[in-house]
């Protein structure tokens, strides 16, 4: 079976401004509660400004609970909350709630590794000139941890554009969508190719954007 | 100024009990550098961190201009860590901000207006020698410009204390010289009370004007840098003075002399004024004795002139123990004994 180009190319295009759409709110949603967890999995820790037993354990209980669990089954198994919280499970929308929670779980433990590499005598000094802890958080951590943290949310960003093909496959839409009831239900690899090309330049335009901002924070 | 009265600190580690500081009382006094020596595992920065509260006292208190620490609340805190400049071996500056960021950064906190920040920052370059680094970043700069830099820093603020966690230790010695140099005019123009710890007796010996040295958590010695380095009590302070001020040349030397028919080998300490007179020569000639310098050094400490020397007398038996005995109601004088092997 032929696909009629003149009419596919739309679909095509539709496809990746959905996928872009999806990945760019996971992004931002993501990045949002993921640096927040990730934070408080930091600060928390024993012998640190805000140190609580309680939030650590239970943040870090969270973490490990939903990070390991395969993209495509989490999904299906958050379902009923993403009724709730956006009224359906169809369309990119949707998809994008389970997106974000599984995307924010990442981005968590990226910003806590990438805050434990800060030299602790920065904190220190910072602490010994009155700052307060909350202004240790804002002035000293995110600055000094923020070009790791580009390159963190670089690599977590090309994990989400693998998320939203997944998400494709069941009613999120996107280029997952395309490829799957195109290059896999009908067999036609011209597609497929098509799609696959499409999703290795989205993955290349994310790398040198997040290696060119980093380098300016990092200055190398 | 500042007032340790019988602190102690233990940490529990693994169910052990490791006593950092203990039973330590010490006053600093405004306008003291005074200097904190021993061996890493003193407890020197244990003790220097109680005076901002980085470290919390397990007993006794501490007292900075009559305030003890501990009746803080955190606010109050704050302000009074302010008041205190620190400034630590690796640096600690933040990566993310320009030099003249990171001396901004203390204004920062304090809200000072933009205009005043941006003037004291062009002050406080100028006084460290930085005027033309404002903009590099930490990671352009040799490790002295880095520390002159966490002075200016901790200069920020017009504290009038300013504590030293071993700023110099990762400095090559011309450098030490030059940071050292620095804190002294930061105390003798800015009138900045320092506190600094050190396990380098050259720190203490360039600048400082009282000393305590620690071992094990105790102060086992404190006092006049002046007395404790021309009269030490404990053996550590012996050998950290021994440190920079070799007294005693190698057996063999001493054995050659003794080979030479050397029989009369003495340590002479001369004190402040004794420097200035040829005592010496003076009874040695009264009672036809010759005297040989085998080894020492004169030296000045705190602009007083301190010479330990090992002398040599020659001569009739009876005169020498004359000149001797004539000496030793001037100087410090002890006979120095030679092993025979």
């Amino acid at each position: 079976m032929k696909v009629d180009w003149a009419l596919f190319w739309p679909r095509i295009l539709e496809a990746t401004g959905q996928t872009i759409y999806m990945v760019l709110l996971t992004l931002i949603f993501g990045a949002i509660i993921g640096i927040v967890i990730g934070l408080l999995l930091y600060v928390t820790r024993e012998n640190n400004i805000m140190e609580s037993k309680v939030v650590f354990t239970i943040l870090n209980i969270l973490v490990n609970i939903i990070r390991p669990i395969p993209f495509i089954i989490f999904l299906v198994a958050l379902s009923p909350l993403t009724r709730i919280v956006m009224g359906t499970t169809i369309g990119t929308t949707a998809a994008i709630f389970p997106m974000t929670i599984a995307a924010a779980f990442s981005i968590a433990r990226v910003v806590e590794n990438n805050l434990i590499s800060i030299d602790p005598g920065v904190i220190e000094a910072a602490k010994a000139m009155g700052a307060s802890s909350w202004q240790i958080v804002f002035t000293v951590l995110i600055p000094e941890a923020l070009g790791p943290l580009v390159l963190g949310l670089t690599f977590v960003t090309v994990g989400l554009i693998d998320f939203s093909a997944v998400a494709g496959t069941v009613g999120g839409g996107g280029l997952g969508h395309i490829a799957i009831t195109y290059g896999y239900q009908r067999f036609d690899t011209s597609v497929m190719i098509v799609t696959v090309v499409i999703l290795i330049v989205l993955v290349q335009l994310a790398q040198w954007l997040g290696n060119t901002v980093s380098k300016k924070i990092l200055r190398r | 100024m500042i007032e340790f009265s019988d602190v102690s600190k233990i940490f529990k580690v693994k169910n052990r009990e490791v006593k950092a500081v203990q039973n330590v009382s010490l006053k600093i006094e405004k306008g003291d550098i005074f200097g904190v020596i021993g061996f890493s595992g003193a407890g020197k920065s244990t003790l220097l961190r109680m005076v901002n509260l980085l470290e919390k006292p397990t007993v006794g208190t501490v007292k900075v201009h009559d305030t003890d620490l501990m009746k803080l609340s955190p606010k109050e805190l704050r302000g009074l860590r302010r008041n205190i400049g620190m400034i630590f071996q690796n640096f600690n500056l933040m990566t993310s901000r320009t030099v003249a960021g990171n001396i901004a950064y203390p204004m920062k906190l304090e809200k000072v207006p933009k205009k005043e920040i941006e003037r004291r920052t062009k002050e406080l370059l100028s006084f460290v020698g930085l005027s033309e680094k404002a903009k590099d970043y930490p990671e352009q700069l040799s490790g002295g410009q880095k520390q002159r830099v966490g002075i200016a820093r901790a200069l920020a603020n017009n504290p009038d204390i300013l504590i030293c966690d071993e700023a110099t230790s990762a400095l090559d010695p011309e450098t030490t010289a030059d940071i050292l140099k620095l804190l002294k005019r930061v105390n003798a123009e800015l009138g900045i009370t320092v506190l600094l710890i050190t396990h380098e007796m050259n720190v203490i010996q360039e600048i400082c004007n009282r000393v305590a040295v620690m071992e094990n958590g105790f102060v086992i010695e404190s006092g006049d840098v002046y007395d404790v380095f021309t009269n030490p009590q404990h053996p550590t302070t012996q050998r950290f003075i021994q440190s920079v001020n070799q007294d005693r040349p190698s057996e063999a030397i001493l054995k050659e002399w003794r080979e030479n028919g050397g029989n009369h080998l003495y340590r002479v300490l001369f004190k402040g004024s004794t420097t200035h007179t040829p005592l010496l020569s003076e009874i040695t000639q009264k009672y036809g004795v010759y005297f040989n310098i085998l080894y020492g050094t004169v030296r000045e400490l705190q602009q007083q002139m301190f010479g330990n020397l090992l002398v040599s007398f020659e001569g009739d038996e009876r005169a020498i123990k004359k000149a001797i005995l004539e000496l030793q109601q001037i100087v410090e004088m002890e006979e120095v004994v030679v092993h025979e092997s």
